[in-house]
């Protein structure tokens, strides 16, 4: 019996990676080690449904209890892998138990980036990464409190949407000048800032939090320019740090994210990453990448399956991604750097709307806001790489499946 | 179980979902190369019509997470959506569609 396929890090990369590996070598000890005391679960829910009360954390779990004994599969949960031996293939849990590995899969995820600003750490101020944090939040959000969201990213947003959705009365703090900077376009992160004040979040973007202060039942947000802001409760949603600590001790090469090529393989033959935690070389960007999205890990896990089976790696995909905040769904697709012109279609107004973004005439990039039947037809432009007919994209009379198509047959 | 009048051929193309309602369901409606099918409209995974998504090769794309199902027998075709769309039969009578439903 070989020594096992070791996955550290249980949540969504891990658990794919561990069924798909499963699933592709039927008779490989397969060992999925993770910190948490959940097993595998997705996160989107946590912001949203489990935030809302609407779901239980079981329904985020990626598979139910049996699966993992079923797939023959074990489970170590609550166990923090503390250091790897790349030399001897070895692993030291906190507890100091080790285990070895014949080849390491890293899905360590991310942890929160924490404020580092006088009295951000405060233990009051809440950060939303896991299972506990929603539950802990959903039991904390009561109607007519005051929540004070620092970030203006997806993770603020949905957090906003969600506090609202309970009654509470919110403010987002965002330094930059725009929300969802990082994201998308300036004009469309001023079209979610009316978004959000239309639903009766107050919304304070190019917004510097200088400190927090303790106050009687709750926190004082002190902002530049001297302005105050009394909350009972505090959200920050300021991005995550990559878990890859592990990997940077052990000398692998680390940036930012633990560096793979595109199958997910480290410089060490032996060890792979994936999820959150991996910067990935991407065929079609041409460049390693970091990505925090659900579909990034389903396909990270299923190529690194597949380049631990010796099997053909899956296409390629274009970075996809989705936010749903009230009852409105946000998706994006591609991640391009720059672009020279933006197409919208459709009606803002009634928040049904989509932004294509254009490079030399070539679609790079896409948002669309209740109308996700345009992100297959922009992921295909973008896959196809060719200047796209601009006028047919500004034309709303035709479709964007037809645009496709026609790009896709023009060869 | 009764065949119910669902709609007209010439409402559906290719590109284009049909919606009905029959005996208080959604139902979506489908033009394949080999004919018309039906599923149930709402997605098995978060509430969104399968009428709004987007339908190539015979599988429809959920509009709001793109979870994939196969028209034809409403299978799941991968995370997020685990849980198969409802299939109803379907026929076409010179240019109506009818769906068998009880």
């Amino acid at each position: 019996m070989s020594d096992p396929i070791v996955i550290v890090g249980a949540g969504q990369a891990g658990g794919r990676t561990a069924a798909a590996v499963r699933a592709a070598l039927p008779e490989a000890p397969i060992l999925l080690v993770g910190a948490e005391r959940h097993p595998p679960y997705e996160r989107p829910p946590l912001s949203k449904d489990l935030l809302l009360g609407r779901s239980t954390p079981e329904q985020a779990h990626l598979q139910p209890a049996v699966f993992w004994e079923e797939q023959k599969i074990t489970l170590r949960l609550g166990t923090e892998i503390r250091w790897l031996d790349r030399q001897a293939r070895r692993l030291t849990a906190a507890d100091g138990s080790g285990m070895v590995y014949d080849r390491l899969v890293l899905a360590t995820g991310g942890r929160p980036r924490r404020l580092t600003i006088p009295g951000g750490d405060d233990p009051r101020v809440r950060y939303l990464r896991d299972i506990d944090d929603a539950l802990a939040l959903r039991a904390a959000i009561r109607p007519g409190l005051h929540v004070g969201i620092i970030g203006g990213g997806v993770i603020g947003l949905e957090v906003a949407a969600s506090a609202r959705g309970l009654g509470a009365d919110v403010t987002i703090i965002e330094l930059g000048p725009k929300l969802l900077g990082r994201m998308l376009p300036g004009s469309l992160g001023d079209w979610f800032a009316e978004l959000h004040r239309s639903k009766g979040v107050t919304v304070c973007t190019g917004t510097a939090l200088t400190a927090i202060e303790p106050a009687t039942d709750g926190l004082v947000l002190r902002l530049a320019g001297a302005e105050t802001l009394r909350c009972d409760l505090v959200v920050a949603g300021i991005g995550i740090v990559p878990n890859t600590e592990l990997a940077a001790e052990a000398g692998l090469d680390v940036d930012d994210g633990i560096v793979t090529d595109a199958a997910g393989r480290t410089g060490d033959p032996s060890i792979f990453a994936a999820g959150d935690v991996a910067r990935a070389f991407h065929p079609l960007l041409g460049r390693h990448v970091r990505l925090e999205a659900w579909r990034n890990a389903e396909t990270q896990a299923r190529t690194v399956a597949a380049a631990l089976a010796g099997a053909e790696l899956p296409p390629p995909d274009v970075p996809w991604f989705w936010s749903d905040q009230y009852d409105l769904n946000l998706q994006a697709a591609g991640l391009p750097r720059a672009w020279d012109d933006l197409v919208w279609r459709g009606d803002p107004a009634a928040a049904k709307f989509t932004v294509i973004a254009l490079e030399d005439g070539v679609v790079v990039g896409g948002v669309a806001v209740n109308q996700g039947r345009d992100m297959r037809p922009i992921q295909n432009m973008i896959l196809a790489g060719r200047p796209v007919d601009r006028a047919a994209l500004e034309n709303p009379r035709i479709q964007l499946a037809a645009t496709a198509r026609n790009l896709g047959a023009a060869s | 179980m009764t065949w119910h009048l669902a709609g007209k051929l010439a409402d559906l193309d290719p590109d284009t979902v049909g919606v009905v309602t029959i005996e208080g369901q959604q139902i979506a409606l489908y033009l394949l190369e080999d004919g018309v099918f039906a599923t149930s409209n709402i997605c098995t995974h978060a509430y969104a019509c399968m009428s709004d998504g987007y339908l190539e090769d015979g599988i429809i794309e959920c509009p709001i997470h793109a979870g994939r199902f196969d028209v034809r027998t409403g299978k799941a075709l991968g995370a997020p959506v685990t849980v198969d769309l409802e299939t109803f039969e379907a026929k076409v009578e010179d240019d109506a569609i009818f769906v068998k439903m009880p």
